[in-house]
């Protein structure tokens, strides 16, 4: 092959320009796909992140009202006498 | 564990600054080349690509090294997001000196040319480290392999690089020497600035992707020590590092 570089005329602009055009978009499209494939990446890990803060607040919750139901006296599972005077009462 | 998200909102304003300068300086400052015209403009975004992919090979090789030395498994995964990122690099580099040719040259490639083809060798080296380390399900194993063929890839560069500059009859114009290359002051200059934008945007890509898998790894730590470790699903296979 004889050495095209050497004979090879400079291009005109309206020839050249959209070869120059066409290596910097590759280059600024190969860019923004990388950034895109981060981007989702991205909202997995908030999506993971989101799922594990609620996971956290339901077992906050349940350990909560275990710890309620711990420290209630067994009596007090009783549904509480109405007020008044209550059938049977021979207090008068 | 280190956090790699540090210093990344400055190194991304200094890339943008520095491609910005550097895409004014091609367009604006830089003179036209006599012989190519308008066409070697493609010069200040492909030479610096591939000079930073061929780099981040033997940055990750290096980082294998460290791997084989220390046992740090981090240093696997600093490796793999090199090797990552030289490959992107390395396929824009391609992609760009592809259409160069065909404006230059009349041909989308020339096989009989030693800087493409070994070039592409690299390039295809490296395209078969992922699947490589897909093929081996333990990741200790894994891990140590994947830095092995990081060091022998990282190694065949520069050996690739002094033997394509060793061999004759090139078509591939040589414009950087060791003498300091034929370039005239105002090209040498934009191109140097093009070197270092693309030089710290693979910088700044490397550190972020180190961050994002960092905050994953992290995150299903957090996962599992909070909820125990039957409530988070176990990893499923991956080429990507595990720590």
């Amino acid at each position: 092959m004889s050495l095209p570089l050497a004979i090879a005329p400079a291009l005109p602009l309206h020839a050249a320009g959209k070869y120059v055009a066409a290596a910097y978009v590759v280059f600024v499209v190969v860019i923004l796909i990388y950034v895109m494939i981060m981007a989702v990446r991205l909202s997995r890990t908030e999506r993971a992140l989101v799922e594990l803060n609620r996971d956290i607040a339901e077992r906050d919750e349940s350990a909560r009202s275990a710890a309620r139901d711990e420290v209630r006296p067994p009596g007090l599972d009783r549904e509480p006498a109405p007020a008044g005077r209550a059938p049977g009462d021979s207090s008068l | 564990m280190p956090t790699y998200g540090r210093g990344l909102r400055v190194l991304s304003i200094l890339t943008v600054v520095t491609i910005s300068a550097a895409l004014i300086l091609v367009f604006f400052y830089a003179p036209l080349d006599a012989n190519q015209g308008f066409i070697q403009k493609i010069f200040y975004i492909h030479v610096p690509l591939a000079i930073v992919s061929l780099c981040g090979f033997v940055f990750g090789g290096l980082l294998g090294v460290m791997h084989l030395k220390t046992g740090d498994r981090r240093y696997d995964m600093r490796s793999y997001v090199a090797i990552h990122m030289s490959l992107i690099f390395g396929v824009a580099a391609l992609i760009s000196g592809s259409i160069w040719a065909k404006a230059s040259w009349g041909h989308w490639w020339v096989w009989d040319d030693p800087t493409l083809v070994s070039y592409l060798i690299v390039v295809l080296m490296f395209a078969t480290y992922t699947p490589f380390r897909f093929s081996i399900e333990d990741p200790e194993r894994q891990a140590r392999y994947a830095s092995v063929f990081a060091i022998l890839g990282g190694a065949f560069v520069p050996l690739n690089f002094v033997a394509v500059r060793a061999a004759q009859g090139l078509v591939h114009p040589r414009v950087l020497t060791v003498s300091g290359g034929n370039l005239p002051g105002p090209m040498a200059l934009t191109f140097l600035i093009s070197l270092i934008g693309i030089a710290l945007l693979y910088a700044t890509l490397w550190k972020y992707e180190m961050a994002a898998k960092n905050a994953r790894i992290q995150l299903r730590a957090l996962r599992r020590r909070v909820l125990g470790d039957d409530d988070v699903s176990p990893l499923q296979r991956t080429a990507a590092p595990s720590l």
